[in-house]
């Protein structure tokens, strides 16, 4: 193609790009504000995976049974592997893991509310991969085609696994469901609680979101806040009667005329307390992190000093350390 | 006997259970990302490699429960009703019916304790492991062929951090010491017979295609189904020395092993990890989960 002709900016070349759909890569020129709001977005979805490991890590050592355990382990794994993919992504975009990790430290980058809230019974395992994976794939289909090319390929590996999260999550939930009595209490107790937290993680609603319509423009974001939250609501409320569990609200109903469930009123004002770190768990979960990272650091020093020892007695020669 | 057998195999699986338990509680909370996937992929392994040996634990007990019923006492356990299964085993049985080795259930402290207590318990498991494929139990030799390969890279990845660690920052080296100090007294109880690895192991380990099919244990000569321990020490002792030398680290001098596990004396650790990872079997006796 000849763009000498042509005159078109940078800016514009970049946009016609994203609207014939092909990827951006990252050595191509993009705009410094997509490169930004990439990295805000890559890194908190990073971070999410990383901060999500903590609530459910918290029932590894207490799994009801072997292959309970042995799953909820694997699960949790993927999460790392997740996590990793993304800071992965994140650091083509000129950023690098350690400022990142940094960034969720200090408090500076945030990560999903939804983890800010504890888990009080074996349920809500369940509950959080049929509810809060679940949000997640939602979320994150439509990123799967997202005009980012590194973004765009993690988050098609990251939802193959998402989706059996999610199925493992039911599948704990039908299995107390079909339990004793208690069990059963179980099961509603996790789902009341984990309902408005999940449906709150598509965000605020589009005429309150700042983002979003630049988002939308760039296809870094393709469907918005309240069409995805409209279409979970729509799942998760056929999905609950297989459960024979309720979802605590009573505004919940079908709507003939639109096609769709009308759902209640989301509360706000807990969404940005959660946010902005009054959450039942914010502090607790970053000093968790930061505890890790910090006894780890001695761990990081000591591989580092030798891989360099292993460097030297080579001769500079052979890079590969034992890792 | 049958009620060595079943002891046995049950002194197996806890020892990968309750390792593999002390290695999930790493999960999310390890060094970086990289190592927090690879000690959970191990917890992972050891978990798996615990429910076959729970599984044929369980085949065992239902094969010949008049034998073996008197071998758990637990209130608990003894609840069951119809066939037990691998859980009935892993969750219902006390704290004094454990049979793993004491060093499993020592507490993680930091990551070079956990990285010791993962070498010297894979090199002795490789050995255990390669032995037993060998076995004249096939079922116990399938479980430990398919463990192999496993087991192998737990070695190699513990041993090359043992290396990284010995052999890293003066602190690391330190703290490798320190480790060794805490947990090499636990090592002389893997090379001690238990009565019932005594019996097992009384003749040569022969391999024989048509005795110890599953199901027929009864009619096998128990004899020589597994690896007297007392052999494994020699060749063990070396490679934990070969490691220790490229590690930099100083051997202990031979100082006083403590005993117990396998004849179910245990630290204090192993009660408290049992109390957690048991709770919910326990306060909701005959669920399903
Ligand atoms: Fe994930
Ligand atoms: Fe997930």
């Amino acid at each position: 193609m000849n763009t000498e002709s042509v005159a078109v900016t940078p800016e514009e070349h970049f946009q016609d790009k994203v609207n014939r759909e092909v990827k951006i890569e990252p050595r191509d020129w993009m705009p410094e504000k997509y490169r930004q709001t990439l990295i805000r977005q890559i890194s908190q979805h990073a971070h999410s995976e990383i901060v999500g490991m903590l609530p459910e890590g918290n029932w590894i050592t207490r799994a009801p049974s072997l292959r309970r355990k042995a799953t909820l382990i694997a699960k949790v794994q993927d999460e790392a592997g997740h996590g990793l993919y993304l800071y992965s992504a994140a650091e083509t975009l000129g950023i690098s893991r350690a400022e990142m990790i940094d960034q969720l430290h200090s408090g500076k980058a945030k990560y999903s509310s939804i983890f800010n809230y504890p888990t009080l019974n074996w349920a809500d395992i369940g509950a959080i991969g049929w509810l809060v994976d679940g949000a997640a794939i939602m979320n994150q289909v439509p990123l799967c085609r997202t005009s980012y090319g590194p973004y765009a390929r993690a988050m098609v590996r990251i939802c193959k696994e998402e989706s059996f999260h999610q199925r493992q999550g039911f599948e704990i939930l039908l299995t107390l469901s079909k339990g004793t009595e208690a069990q059963r209490r179980m099961c509603q107790d996790a789902i009341n609680r984990w309902w408005w937290p999940s449906i709150m993680m598509f965000g605020p609603s589009d005429d309150a979101s700042p983002h979003t319509a630049q988002s939308m423009k760039w296809k870094i974001k393709r469907i918005s806040n309240d069409e995805l939250r409209q279409k979970f609501v729509d799942v998760i409320a056929e999905q609950v009667k297989i459960l024979g569990m309720t979802l605590p609200d009573e505004a919940l109903a079908w709507n003939e005329a639109r096609g769709h469930y009308d759902f209640g009123t989301i509360n706000w004002e807990e969404f940005w307390n959660v946010i902005s770190g009054n959450g039942p768990c914010n502090r607790e979960r970053i000093a968790a992190r930061i505890a890790a990272h910090e006894e780890g650091a001695w761990v990081r020093e000591a591989a580092s000093a030798f891989a360099e020892k292993q460097r030297q007695r080579s001769g500079g020669k052979d890079e590969k350390a034992v890792a | 006997m049958i009620s060595d057998k079943f002891l046995y195999t049950l002194f197996l699986a806890d020892n990968a259970l309750i390792l593999g338990h002390r290695n999930s509680e790493w999960t999310g909370h390890g060094p970086n990302l990289e190592q927090d996937i690879a000690i959970s992929n191990i917890a992972l392994d050891l978990v798996g490699q615990a429910r076959n040996l729970y599984q044929y634990a369980a085949e065992q007990y239902n094969n010949y429960r008049d034998e073996l019923s008197g071998l758990i006492t637990s209130p608990a356990f003894n609840q069951v009703q119809g066939p037990i299964d691998e859980d009935d085993l892993a969750y219902l049985r006390d704290v004094n019916e454990f049979r793993n080795n004491l060093l499993v259930e020592q507490p993680n402290g930091d990551w070079a304790k956990t990285i010791l207590r993962q070498f010297l318990f894979s090199c002795y498991q490789q050995l255990l492991y390669e032995r037993m494929k060998q076995s004249a139990d096939l079922q116990l030799a399938a479980i430990a062929e398919k463990s192999l390969k496993e087991v192998l890279y737990h070695v190699r990845w513990s041993g090359e951090w043992v290396i990284r660690l010995g052999d890293g920052t003066e602190e690391s080296k330190r703290r490798m010491q320190e480790a060794i100090a805490s947990l090499w007294k636990f090592t002389g109880e893997l090379f001690i017979a238990a009565s019932f690895e005594k019996a097992l192991a009384s003749a040569p380990t022969a391999p024989a295609a048509s005795t110890g099919a599953p199901g027929s244990p009864m009619e096998t000569s128990l004899a020589g189904l597994v690896p007297a321990p007392e052999s494994l020490k020699e060749t063990w002792l070396e490679k934990v020395a070969g490691t220790f030398r490229l590690a930099t680290l100083d051997m202990p001098a031979n100082s006083w092993m403590q005993q117990g596990g396998k004849d179910c004396i245990h630290t204090e650790h192993l009660g408290f990890l049992l109390a957690e990872m048991q709770y919910l079997q326990r306060a909701y006796p005959g669920s399903e989960w």
